[in-house]
């Protein structure tokens, strides 16, 4: 069933998976593209608050057309509105807040995660580099780590290798990784396949995975 | 009482070909947007320019980058503009990429007397190299020096005129760390008030770091507007 979704429906189930990462109470940092979309998600009787580092602790939801103030935007530029009990702050505040390890968990998009831990999401040598942002801080800040992107590449090549070939945002960084096909968790010296999205089979997910996988014994199906 | 400006080229006037300038905002929020008019007008050149991002082909140091005012550009993001990847690739344009909070830090130590830090950001990556790395409680930090500018260029909402600033939401971002960081700091503000009309309690940025403000109304271009 999953194998015959269209991009954005994959998309949406991805980030509704991830979703499930955010636990209440807790303080939580997205990354720009599909990380954003998680938000949409996020159930409401979840009590979440979400971090943008441009400055505000506290992201609410995008503002009506007369709402709209060009002064108040998240990391990825888009307008929005600040949350009740919401701050703002300065980035050197803002990542200190990061860097801290005051933030839960961050959710980022991947380019190519190995099986180590290390990610790759910034930077395709021959092609213009256009920074990373804020990616390198993050991943040393938030005391969980989960990694979301397509468990392909574009011409059906793994993205989870023994060892990344892009250039890293971080090494050793990632706790999970979440694909269309997978819930991978990165242990002390392995990777393990804890859940295997609806449609897919455990070969199948191996087979289109470069690095080792470890099998749960608690191994579960996901549904959504 | 700090220097009150009426004229952004008198502003500009002060800055020196070769200079190194800090000039705040996160994206288009934020940015001294008629002080970079005037550096446009004023022809200024070979300037090393330390912003987060360098605008939009047509708007912000955008602007300064289509002039080619800009020999050396230090930001952390920097893709949304398509004369800087032209300029990046001819080789005209020297591009230092920084993590955006070790940039935030390195401006903030600038401001504040610290020459050096140690951050995790970059460990194991491309920016690592050349750098010192040292253990601390078993996990690898990098060394990452101070920067500081001659001139900074900030924005605020509202300044009064012993140089006290407050900004508006995440208008603030860059720019307090920035005007601890100038030698010469003139802040761009959208209403300059009578000293003692700010309540102290509520100032961002104290007056001693600021050395000139300007009053000015600014377009405040929006760059994805999102709307539910």
């Amino acid at each position: 069933m999953a194998k015959q979704m269209d991009k954005a429906a994959v998309r949406e189930q991805i980030a509704r998976r991830a979703e499930q990462e955010i636990v209440s109470g807790s303080y939580v940092n997205l990354g720009i593209g599909m990380p954003t979309m998680v938000a949409n998600y996020i159930k409401p009787d979840k009590q979440v608050v979400l971090q943008s580092e441009n400055g505000l602790l506290g992201i609410g939801r995008s503002p009506l057309k007369e709402e709209v103030d060009p002064d108040l935007i998240n990391a990825g530029k888009e307008t929005v509105t600040a949350s009740i009990g919401a701050s703002f702050c300065s980035s050197a505040e803002s990542f200190a807040m990061i860097r801290g390890e005051h933030l839960d968990l961050a959710i980022l998009g991947g380019m190519e995660v190995s099986e180590n831990g290390d990610l790759a999401n910034w930077m395709i040598p021959g092609k213009m580099i256009k920074g990373m942002g804020g990616a390198m801080d993050i991943v040393h800040g938030a005391k969980k780590i989960v990694i979301i992107m397509d468990h392909v590449n574009k011409h059906g090549e793994p993205k989870i290798l023994k060892e990344c070939s892009l250039p890293l945002t971080g090494k050793g960084v990632v706790d999970r990784i979440i694909t269309d096909r997978a819930v991978i968790d990165v242990e002390q010296d392995c990777l393990v396949l804890v859940e295997v999205n609806e449609g897919w089979t455990v070969e199948e997910v191996v087979q289109s995975t470069e690095a080792e996988l470890k099998i749960s014994d608690k191994l579960q199906v996901t549904t959504l | 009482m700090k220097k009150i400006y009426t004229s952004f080229n008198d502003v500009v006037n002060e800055i020196q070909d070769g200079s190194t300038l800090m000039v705040g905002g996160f994206g288009l929020v934020g940015i001294p947007e008629n002080l970079i008019l005037a550096l446009v007008e004023s022809k200024v050149k070979h300037l090393t320019v330390i912003s987060n991002n360098c605008g939009v082909d047509d708007w912000g140091l955008g602007l300064l980058l289509k002039n080619k005012q800009i020999d050396k550009m230090i930001g952390s993001y920097v893709g949304e503009n398509k004369e800087f990847e032209r300029q990046v690739l001819s080789g005209e344009l020297e591009v230092e990429l920084v993590p955006q909070g070790t940039l935030a830090e390195r401006i903030r130590a600038g401001g504040a007397g610290i020459p050096a830090f140690y951050t995790p950001a970059g460990v194991g990556t491309p920016i690592a190299e050349g750098v010192e790395v040292r253990t601390f409680d078993n996990k690898e930090y990098l060394l990452q020096t101070e920067l500081k500018a001659d001139f900074s260029l900030i924005r605020a909402a509202k300044g009064d005129k012993s140089g006290n600033l407050m900004y508006n939401k995440t208008a603030q971002n860059f720019n307090p760390m920035m005007a601890a960081a100038g030698k010469t700091t003139i802040a761009e503000v959208e209403q300059i008030v009578e000293s003692g009309s700010l309540d102290p309690e509520y100032i961002h940025t104290p007056g001693i770091y600021v050395q000139g403000l300007i009053e000015g109304k600014q377009e405040k271009r929006i760059e994805r507007l999102t709307v539910r």
